[in-house]
């Protein structure tokens, strides 16, 4: 790189590189220049007009946002002039605002109101009339108060750049310009609200949130989203137990500033009218709410009973609750019960593709080299839809760094538009990818990210594949919930122990699948645990008893159970969760629901119940045995994931031995609006998918090209 | 047609063909040197061409008045991309109607200048950006147009050179704001019509992201007859620095208002008192905007001895623009054309920055107030402050347009906006609006 340049702000002595925007090379040293809509990672606008700065031997004061340091540059950021200017356009700024701040939703944590705090001006001048234009409602989610809006542009910015939507443009012009839906009267996009949160007014605000609090009356809970695998961070504000909304606005995860709708607004199944507070046993047929200690008597005799006479037990484990959750589930399932016979609903075929590359180091993807990768490869996943944030990741690395993307899939996907998309019949992605090797192995790098089409021998011959580019070529299996990996990772499968150890090495004998423990006629007892098999499935064994960890009384696993224990959500819980990358990362208790308890103290009390001792039992015990004891969760910086931060497994341990079931990878086949069962009980992901703007609520993501068609198309190639 | 008898003492050089029957058509223009000087320059240097514009001082005819030549020159070469020849008709500015009439009257002397400019940077498209309400227009170029196709002046390998130019039209679509360069490029592109940041200049990065020359139509109208007849013979038409004529187009209390062709530095008061046949009804000249409704006015007393060109104006603070001179009779209301004024800067912004957006509005707010009465002492102050904020902060040139003339006429009328004040405590008549 150029030697650094050399340049002097109020008086210190600065450098930084050639190229650096003076706002930023300002903010470096701890100098803040004020503006709107400067944005970090979004094009330059210089429409505010609030960053003026004064620049020697320059007649004019510049605009500090869009202004390169130049060698022997001398700034002042706080002349006369400068304060002047502010003082200035932030009173036009307030000509035609309505400063209704003391029912604004943004109120306390407005950009404007800071702005005019500190630089503004005591008193207005303004004594005319102000243009007042009606509120409008583009979404479910997004509304829109023209008079408030400042035409920082950020909103437009982010959907068109960031998201690649382009949802929002401006209409009229002059003081009567305001933001409008590119559509007419609302709103077609993926309902995201990156609009929302990236407004620095309250001009645009979201339904679930607003006119519900004040800023002010919330606690911030940093934690992760529930919903699919990508692991975003989402910011819970919760005000006495509640979430009030959740956001990213401190940009503080692995997701930088994206959450999609389900992360920014699907919390609300928190507290849906269905959520259970309390246990129910049935008694009669039916089922009755009972206390804490009568429901976990009943399960536990009945555990007990059912092991002393040697009968089959089945457990169903979740792909939403944490991995301490089905660390404990599993080592209760082998040492408490005595059996194998575990598993969850599988998503990807993680197991294949770790024995595929085992031996090696670097082979797998983490989240943060979606955004450097020089060039990535999509086969077989509408990322836009089932993995938003990594649909997000690869458009911003080639924002930012022009990354390459290519993608092999039946449909038409976002990567289309601005990388090379080639649509290939379901089942000949191979061809297809035969006809990019060329492509492919000129790129010095790539990272595939491959669907649940792509399972078993498809993943050995994708491997091949990557050997054959002759360059380094990183791995993504995509799995669909929240800690779809960490139920894998943590063993709750039937022959693999935590950290695809075979269960042999553990002197016991693989057990039955899901399906198997689903249709075995002789099962004693079913214990589910998060999850909702009986709604793909029916339970073969018509007197098994069925114990259910749930949330909603209205799955139809637990209209079968004979016991169910009232579950907290994520967001009500301590633990950690691993991404669709590996990468773990910490929940944190955020909401409460009285009469709840988090699945770890259920499993720890029936254990306790039973007399057996499982050892370690809080979240943070669980965590110690987890790092001393899984293989690839060994050495996880604790202080990077209690801080919060992302730390990246290692499961890369040599050959893994288990019994390939392709057929039980089941994708979720998720929407961008829809969440499996946990879906169902968020009010505002139905009214979205109700909406006239919802683009993606057909969930069987109709193929462009059928199968059977015997095409390979190439329809973008950039 | 003209819509006012020439005067005796124009200089027709880019008008020359106003007045001839058919003036519009390849005929008359090829009868009337037309397409003498494509010939020339395609025997002549991208730098001959350039040096020929630097000699003749033209500059440019839209506002700004920046050198054509040195613009022709920023254009980079052999970058790989398509070059592009802009002509920016989208003619707006109140007091000016001249770039219609090089339509209307001689379109083909336009197109040949564009194809100049064309082959200097060896650019094979260009548009003329005409503005919207200009519908007619559209027609007339677009004949013009048909009319050099057919006859080979346009198209595929000219002359027998091997180069190519296809020339289109475009139409605005009401927005004044797309006047300016960067605007008019994105609305050309099919955008909304924002200005762009700059740097880069569109000589570097312009159309569809390739070096482009846009210049104003009478600039390019001026340029065949600089390759005709030299760059020295048209500088010397003018002042030094100033050269060549210029379309001056008068418009208020004058016995004859119209569009002039006038050397560069012709006197004011000349250009009043002969061309234009004096004040209307025998009045008194109060005031002067020279350059279209962005130029701050001047005082009839500024105006003895003043040379109609960019340097002499710009030593009074004021500018010869887009050639629009608006002569205002002691009877004028300044603090209705000021309203007048802000009322259209308000209109025509296009709400991009901030201190333009709502600086025109507030501006037009506080006018309109005093204007019917409502004044206070404090406001004159206001007024002349809010410009200050305006001035030099905006994003692109339409706040300052609105603010300098705002400027002008507070403090060389201040007089005026005070004596308002004690007019309006009578409950005076309300004076109608001045169009201009």
């Amino acid at each position: 790189m150029a030697d650094p340049v050399k340049f002097m702000v109020d008086g210190q002595h600065l450098q930084a590189p050639a190229g650096t925007l003076l706002i930023n090379a300002a903010k470096e040293a701890g100098i803040a220049i004020p503006a709107f809509c400067y944005y970090d990672g979004i094009s330059l606008q210089a429409a505010c007009r609030m960053c003026l700065v004064e620049v020697e031997k320059t007649p004019k004061l510049q605009v500090a946002c869009t202004l390169p340091v130049a060698e022997g540059m001398v700034v002042h950021t706080d002349s006369p002039q400068v304060r002047k200017a502010r003082k200035g356009t932030l009173e036009f700024l307030l000509t035609n605002h309505p400063l209704d701040c003391p029912v604004c939703d943004k109120g306390g944590e407005c950009e404007l109101q800071d702005m005019v705090f500190r630089y503004g001006a005591g008193e207005s001048r303004y004594r005319e009339t102000k243009l007042h234009v009606d509120e409008k409602q583009w979404s479910p989610i997004v509304f829109y108060d023209a008079p408030r809006c400042i035409l920082c542009y950020r909103c437009v910015r982010i959907c068109g750049e960031g998201l690649g939507v382009a949802a929002l443009g401006i209409g009229n012009r002059g003081a009567a310009a305001e933001i409008v839906p590119n559509k007419g009267d609302h709103l077609e996009c993926d309902e995201c609200g990156a609009c929302i949160d990236i407004c620095p007014v309250g001009a645009l605000t979201s339904g679930t949130y607003r006119y519900k609090t004040r800023p002010w009356e919330m606690e911030h809970v940093g934690t992760i989203c529930t919903h699919c695998s990508d692991g975003c961070k989402t910011t819970l504000g919760v005000r006495n137990g509640d979430i009030m909304r959740a956001n990213n606005r401190d940009r503080s995860g692995v997701n930088d500033e994206f959450l999609c709708v389900k992360g920014r607004y699907a919390f609300d199944f928190n507290e849906n009218p269905d959520r259970l507070t309390a246990p129910l046993v049935r008694t009669n047929g039916e089922l009755k709410p009972v206390s804490w200690a009568i429901a976990l008597a009943t399960v536990a005799k009945k555990f007990s009973e059912v092991k002393a006479k040697g009968g089959t037990f089945g457990v169903i484990g979740s792909n939403h609750t944490s991995n301490e959750e089905n660390y404990l589930l599993q080592k209760f399932a082998r040492q408490v019960l005595g059996t194998s016979n575990i598993d969850h609903h599988r998503t990807g075929d993680v197991a294949t593709l770790l024995d595929a590359l085992s031996g090696r180091t670097n082979a797998l993807a983490a989240t943060a080299d979606l955004y450097t990768t020089k060039a990535a490869l999509v086969v077989d996943s509408d990322l836009a839809q089932e993995h938003p944030f990594l649909a997000y990741q690869l458009r911003a690395n080639w924002r930012h760094h022009k990354a390459r993307v290519y993608a092999v899939t039946p449909g038409p996907v976002r990567e289309d538009n601005y990388g090379t998309g080639v649509r290939a019949e379901p089942g000949r992605e191979f061809e297809a990818l035969d006809g990019l090797r060329s492509k492919l192995a000129a790129e010095p790098e790539l990272l595939i990210l491959f669907g649940a089409a792509v399972k078993g021998e498809a993943i050995r011959q994708l491997v091949a594949f990557g050997d054959s580019l002759g360059i380094p070529v990183k791995y993504v299996c995509l799995v669909d919930y929240s800690n779809s990996r960490g139920a894998s990772d943590m063993g709750v499968l039937p022959d693999l122990l935590p950290g695809y150890h075979h269960v042999s090495e553990a002197g016991l004998e693989p057990g039955m699948n899901c399906d198997q423990i689903l249709s075995a006629p002789n099962l004693d007892v079913l214990w589910v645990v998060g999850a909702n098999p009986l709604a793909r499935q029916p339970l073969a064994a018509a007197n098994a008893f069925v114990v259910v960890n749930e949330m909603f009384l209205s799955t139809e696993t637990a209209r079968r159970a004979d016991v169910v224990f009232p579950a907290m959500s994520a967001y009500e819980k301590n633990g950690t969760v691993t991404n669709v990358c590996g990468d773990v990362q910490k929940l944190t208790k955020g909401a409460k629901t009285m009469g709840t308890k988090s699945d770890l103290d259920i499993i720890a009390l029936l254990a306790k119940e039973m007399r057996a001792d499982l050892g370690a039992t809080t979240p943070e015990q669980v965590f110690e045995e987890i790092r001393t004891a899984v293989p690839g969760y060994q050495k996880l910086p604790f202080g990077v994931i209690e801080t919060g931060g992302a730390a990246a497994t290692s499961p890369l341990n040599g050959r893994v031995q288990f019994d390939p079931r392709p057929e039980l990878i089941r994708p979720a086949g998720n929407t961008l609006f829809t969440s499996g069962t946990l879906g169902r009980f968020s009010p505002m992901l139905n009214s979205v998918i109700e909406s006239p703007g919802a683009l993606y609520h057909d969930p069987h993501h109709r193929p462009f090209i059928e199968k059977g068609s015997g095409q390979i198309v190439t329809v973008q190639d950039k | 047609m003209r819509y006012n008898e020439p005067s005796p003492l124009e200089v027709r050089v880019i008008s020359q063909r106003f007045d001839l029957p058919n003036s519009a058509s390849i005929d008359t223009y090829l009868a009337n040197e037309g397409y003498v000087a494509i010939k020339k320059a395609l025997d002549m240097t991208p730098e001959a061409i350039i040096e020929e514009l630097k000699r003749s001082s033209l500059r440019g005819r839209g506002g700004a008045g920046f050198p054509t030549g040195m613009k022709w020159s920023f254009v980079p070469r052999n970058t790989g991309k398509p070059t592009y020849v802009i002509c920016n008709s989208d003619e707006s500015e109140p007091g000016t109607c001249k770039d219609r009439l090089l339509m209307e009257n001689d379109p083909h002397q336009l197109i040949e200048g564009m194809m100049i400019a064309a082959w200097t940077i060896k650019s094979n498209k260009g548009y003329i950006f005409i503005r919207g309400e200009y519908r007619y227009l559209i027609e007339i170029v677009d004949r013009a147009i048909a009319e050099a196709y057919e006859r080979g002046y346009l198209g595929k390998n000219l002359f027998g050179s091997g180069w190519d130019f296809d020339l289109y039209t475009h139409t605005g679509a009401g927005a004044y704001e797309c006047g300016e360069e960067s605007a008019l490029l994105e609305s050309l592109e099919g955008r909304r019509g924002v200005p762009r940041l700059k740097p880069p200049f569109p000589a570097v990065v312009g159309a569809f992201q390739s070096p482009t020359i846009l210049n104003n139509c009478e600039t390019f109208a001026s340029v065949p007859v600089i390759i005709r007849n030299g760059g020295i013979w048209f500088a010397e038409l003018g002042t030094p620095r100033n050269g060549g004529t210029r379309l001056v187009c008068v418009s208020g209390h004058v016995n004859k208002p119209g569009v002039y062709e006038l050397p560069m530095g012709f006197p004011v008061m000349r250009l009043i008192n002969e061309v234009c046949g004096g004040m209307r009804n025998g009045k008194k000249l109060k005031a002067v905007i020279p350059g279209g409704s962005s130029a701050p006015v001047l005082r009839a007393e500024e105006c003895e001895n003043l040379p109609y060109d960019y340097d002499s104006l710009a030593k009074l603070k004021t500018m010869a623009g887009s050639g629009g001179l608006v002569v205002l009779d002691e009877d004028t209301d300044i603090v209705a054309v000021a309203l007048r004024t802000i009322k259209f800067y308000a209109h025509e912004s296009c709400g991009w920055c901030i201190p333009c957006r709502e600086g025109t509005t507030w501006l037009k707010k506080i006018l309109t107030r005093f204007h019917e009465g409502g004044g206070q002492k404090s406001d004159i102050d206001l007024i002349g402050d809010l410009a200050d904020n305006m001035l030099g902060r905006t994003f692109c040139a339409l706040g300052d347009a609105a603010a300098m003339p705002t400027t002008g006429f507070i403090t060389k009328f201040r007089d005026e906006f005070e004596a308002y004040l004690k007019k309006s405590q009578t409950t005076a008549p309300v004076p109608e609006l001045v169009n201009i």
